[in-house]
């Protein structure tokens, strides 16, 4: 094994900032108390390596590692979980530092430290955590580098480090399109594995998707082959919810998966969803979905469950007609949309009844409602007042402002209390088009709840309160809908023409990156390689083609790197040539003879011109083995060999 | 038959890996690609599993920047093998000068490394008797590099197998190839150091007792060597507090000095006579004495001078071997 000598200052100094740029992206996500830890620790390294001090006993590293361990145990509950885990690398990472005596520790640490460059990949696959990662794993390598050639120059060994990179990048290409992908996981993750995404939930209560609609995240994206439907006709449709308990709105009994039963008119609209993962079963289709995603169903409520929770980002084809009458007249269905909490509510029930009695039809009686919301002052904002325990009655007669859960809670109960069968559909509504790349941006802030009502005849029929009250609301997206003090994400408003446009070139290429990059998913890759002509890309052809691709390209790589050297150098020239001399006169240079020896022996041959011989040789052995780079002594070579007469 | 397989075996890499060269190589040694190996040092094999570690929790967490990190640090290493090999191929190795050393000491065998390749090489260590020498050649140069051996006896020593290695540009790999290059240094006994004076000049124009009873002429005075005989000491300078000087008679530049393996004691073994000749030789030579020098077998006529001195060291050197 090679020895382990002292670590430079300046080398220690270089470690220290690449495993900062791995650690920095988690420092907010770690508890406070170990970046504490690990900052006091990188700050005593670096005392104790410019004072060249020695490192601190075994014993106590081994008090750090055990309090570290109960420390993160008590902060996670678990030491297994992903963060956990990754608060355990970072708390091994810092306390190895103590414990690098030489290069063969500091390597270690860089090997721990690529490991952690992925753990950052967990929480965030975005380009410019992409771009910090690349750089943390160039300045690791150029630590690597710093180790394994200390005498040199940090610069010129991050030139290496460069290089080596830049030289891997096609052989890298080849591995990440032609690797056989597996769908992962393989085997159970972790419980926090998908903490922390955003999206609609699988109850309603008042309050959440206004919470929602302050996110600026993107929910799905769409694609349409054509000219997408106006803003109006936007409705993303997601969950169902049937049972109100007086607050909270849930779906109630499981609905039986069912087949899509409606009749349609107009044409179509195909489209492409890519949609973010939500870590829920549901897909949102443009209202009404005509074909199923594979490996999903659809509700007898016509919402998309996806087999598995959507875990990653998943693309699918759809085709929607907004033009639509439902067929469905279940008589549980119908029971279940009258379903109202015992109590409570009573100046709504009344009003209801009130209109059910003195209204002839359905439709009437919805028309009455819509009328009521348009007109009786209703206020649409993002931070409604709180509400007691009578919600409805303290929205209709009292508050009069809400968001749009709001009013599609009071709508459907009114309904109900009315005797009319109806339910509560939330989704997404509206929908920005990216003019850079013609992609439909559907984001949090579009989060929806609307009503549908099941009138005689013509099925279960869509109403949105919501417009009734703030038109703007579905024409013109929640920005414009709601005043303008309330806490929107800063973007949504934004009028700054500049600003917009270089948000929708960012999103153009975070879209193109997610697509390109990060979907490429075995699926993908079969079409992938499909369009590139491999028949039956299974993957044994897969595997085939990477061995010889990387094969080829390390065999082309190698003959570049292994090229001879054009023209020799001067001094080198001039050897030659003066040996070629002597050897003419008969007193060749032998293969094993040194330049020493050489000119020895030829000056011992040619007395007469021994002080020139020995002259050539001089400068030639200076040149060529000295560290100068003379260019005068250059000169004096050439002329003396010119000159040499023998 | 016998010749073939053996041709075979010798050229292949397999067989140079375990054996090497087994003789030294005349001329210059050039590193050719068939000779240079290449493994993974044992931080590579923990990057190996590291890469593994990752390619798994890429494929758990269906990471695609995970795969692309993993490709892109394992892609890294195929490629470092190809630059830790040519930091070391093709590399032009010349033999070049050994001084002469005594037994005891430490002989430097000074090689020249010659660079014709177009990028220069870093890091390159010359590793002999588990003591390494770095060098470092660049691109269209050379370097020369001193590696030490230490010269246990008398005769010729050779560096026998030297390990040329290098782990540049990551520490992950290690290219290395085994050289012998036909050089050798001639060791010489190492002078005793007993106290014992030399013996008394023989022969020649007059004995050298003759010439301390004062017949012959006062020459001048030198500083004091040890071995001088006391009867030559310039007694009244040290009286004087002047310091131990040696008086010196024109006569004794003419005596002639037999350094005589046969007369010394009968019961010295051999390397122990060698090593008092030797002693006896830089001593004479210091003194500027004439002397001779008979072995059994060899007999130098008086003489003085330095290419007399460096025949009588390595006729003791070599004696016998």
């Amino acid at each position: 094994m090679a020895s382990n000598p002292a670590i430079q200052f300046r080398h220690l100094l270089w470690l220290l900032a690449s495993l900062a740029l791995v650690v920095a992206p988690h420092t907010p996500r770690l508890p406070w108390w170990l970046n504490l830890i690990a900052l006091m620790l990188i700050i005593w390294r670096i005392y104790l390596g410019w004072n060249e001090l020695a490192l601190p006993r075994k014993w106590l590293l081994v008090f750090f590692v055990f309090g570290g361990l109960f420390g993160v145990y008590f902060t996670y509950r678990t030491i297994f979980g992903r963060d956990s885990g990754v608060a355990l690398l970072v708390l091994f990472l810092s306390l190895k530092l103590l414990e690098m005596h030489g290069p063969r520790d500091a390597v270690v640490l860089i090997l721990l430290s690529y490991f952690l460059a992925l753990t950052n990949f967990f929480y965030s696959q975005t380009i410019p955590t992409a771009g910090l990662m690349l750089a943390a794993v160039l300045f690791n390598t150029a630590s690597l580098v710093n180790f394994a050639a200390s005498a040199r120059a940090l610069r010129a060994n991050l030139a290496t480090a460069a290089v080596l990179l830049a030289q891997a990048v096609p052989v890298m290409l080849i591995l990440f399109f032609l690797f056989p992908r597996v769908q992962g996981p393989l085997w159970g993750l972790p419980q926090d594995a998908y903490s922390g995404v955003t999206g609609l939930s699988d109850s309603m209560s008042p309050g959440l998707i206004s919470r929602l609609s302050q996110s600026d995240a993107i929910a799905f994206r769409v694609k349409f082959e054509k000219t997408p439907p106006p803003r109006p006709q936007l409705y993303w449709r997601g969950p169902v919810f049937w049972r109100f308990d007086g607050r909270t709105w849930r779906p109630g009994d499981i609905r039986p998966f069912g087949q899509l039963k409606f009749e349609a008119s107009g044409a179509p609209y195909d489209y492409e969803v890519t949609l973010e993962p939500h870590n829920h079963n549901w897909l949102f289709a443009l209202e009404l979905a005509s074909k199923v995603p594979p490996n999903a169903n659809v509700t007898r409520d016509y919402l998309l469950i996806a087999r598995a929770a959507v875990r990653n980002r998943v693309r699918y084809d759809m085709r929607s007609y907004t033009n639509f009458t439902t067929r469905d007249d279940d008589a549980s269905d119908l029971k279940a949309g009258l379903q109202l909490p015992r109590g409570g509510n009573p100046r709504a029930r009344q009003l209801a009844q009130d209109w059910a009695a003195s209204l002839g039809t359905d439709s009437a009686i919805v028309q009455r409602a819509l009328t009521y919301f348009r007109d009786e002052g209703f206020v649409y904002t993002l931070e409604p007042p709180l509400l007691g325990r009578d919600s409805v009655d303290e929205f209709l007669f009292g508050s009069r402002s809400g968001f749009c859960e709001h009013y599609a809670s009071s709508f459907v109960f009114l309904m109900r209390a009315a005797g009319l069968p109806a339910r509560v559909v939330t989704g997404y509504q509206g929908g920005d088009i990216n003019p850079v790349d013609q992609y439909m941006i559907v984001r949090q802030s579009d989060a929806h709840a609307w009503a549908e009502v099941w009138l005689n005849g013509r099925g279960w029929v869509r109403f949105d309160p919501t417009a009734a009250a703030s038109p703007v609301r579905v024409e013109a997206g929640v920005a414009a809908a709601v005043p303008a003090t309330d806490p929107l994400p800063l973007m949504a408003r934004t009028s700054l023409i500049w600003l917009r446009e270089l948000r929708y070139n960012w999103d153009a290429l975070a879209n193109k990156w997610n697509q390109l990059v990060l979907g490429y998913s075995p699926e993908r890759q079969r079409e992938f390689l499909t369009s590139f002509g491999m028949n039956e890309p299974s993957w044994e052809n897969m595997a085939l083609t990477l061995f010889w691709g990387v094969l080829g390209l390390l065999a082309l790589l190698t003959a570049w790197l292994l090229r001879r050297m054009r023209a020799s150098d001067p001094v080198q020239r001039a050897w030659l040539r003066f040996c070629a001399k002597l050897g003419r006169k008969g007193s060749p240079r032998s293969p094993h003879e040194g330049p020493a020896d050489f000119v020895t022996r030829a000056a011992a041959r040619y007395p007469l011109q021994a002080a020139r011989i020995r002259a050539i040789g001089e400068r030639y052995i200076a040149l060529r083995y000295g560290e100068l780079n003379d260019a005068r002594m250059l000169a004096e070579l050439r002329v003396l060999v010119r000159e040499l007469r023998v | 038959m016998n010749a073939i397989l053996q041709g075979i075996l010798q050229r292949s890499q397999f067989y140079n890996a375990f054996f090497g060269p087994r003789v030294p190589e005349p001329g210059p040694i050039y590193l050719q690609q068939r000779r240079v190996y290449i493994l993974p040092t044992r931080p590579g094999l923990a990057f190996c599993l590291a890469l593994l570690v990752m390619l798994v929790g890429s494929i758990n967490y269906n990471l695609s920047l995970g795969y692309i990190l993993t490709f892109l640090l394992a892609s890294m290493g195929m490629v470092a093998i190809l630059h830790t090999f040519r930091n070391l191929v093709h590399l032009h190795i010349l033999p070049g000068r050994v001084e002469p050393v005594f037994a005891g000491e430490v002989a430097w065998f000074e090689l020249f490394v010659e660079n014709h390749s177009a990028y220069d090489r870093c890091s390159i260590s010359f590793s002999h008797q588990g003591r390494a020498t770095p060098c470092d050649v660049a691109s269209a140069r050379g370097a020369t590099v001193s590696i030490p051996a230490t010269a246990l006896k008398r005769g010729w020593l050779a560096p026998g197998r030297i390990t040329v290695d290098t782990r540049f540009p990551i520490g992950l790999l290690r290219a290395w190839s085994y050289i012998q290059p036909d050089m050798r240094c001639l060791v010489y006994p190492k002078p005793d150091d007993a106290l014992l004076p030399l013996p008394e000049p023989t022969g020649g124009t007059g004995a050298r007792r003759a010439a301390a009873g004062g017949s012959d002429d006062f020459a001048g005075l030198r500083a004091y060597q040890s071995g001088d005989s006391p009867r030559h000491i310039h007694w009244k300078a040290v009286a004087r507090g002047q310091g131990l000087q040696t008086k010196v008679f024109g006569g004794q530049a003419n005596a002639e000095l037999w350094l005589d393996w046969n007369l010394l004691p009968a019961g010295m073994g051999v390397e122990e006579r060698l090593s008092r000749l030797t002693r006896w030789v830089l001593q004479a030579d210091r003194e500027g004495l004439r002397y001779g020098l008979r072995l059994p077998g060899v007999v130098l006529q008086p003489d003085t001078g330095e290419a007399h001195r460096l025949a009588c060291l390595r006729e003791l050197a070599l004696h016998g071997l």
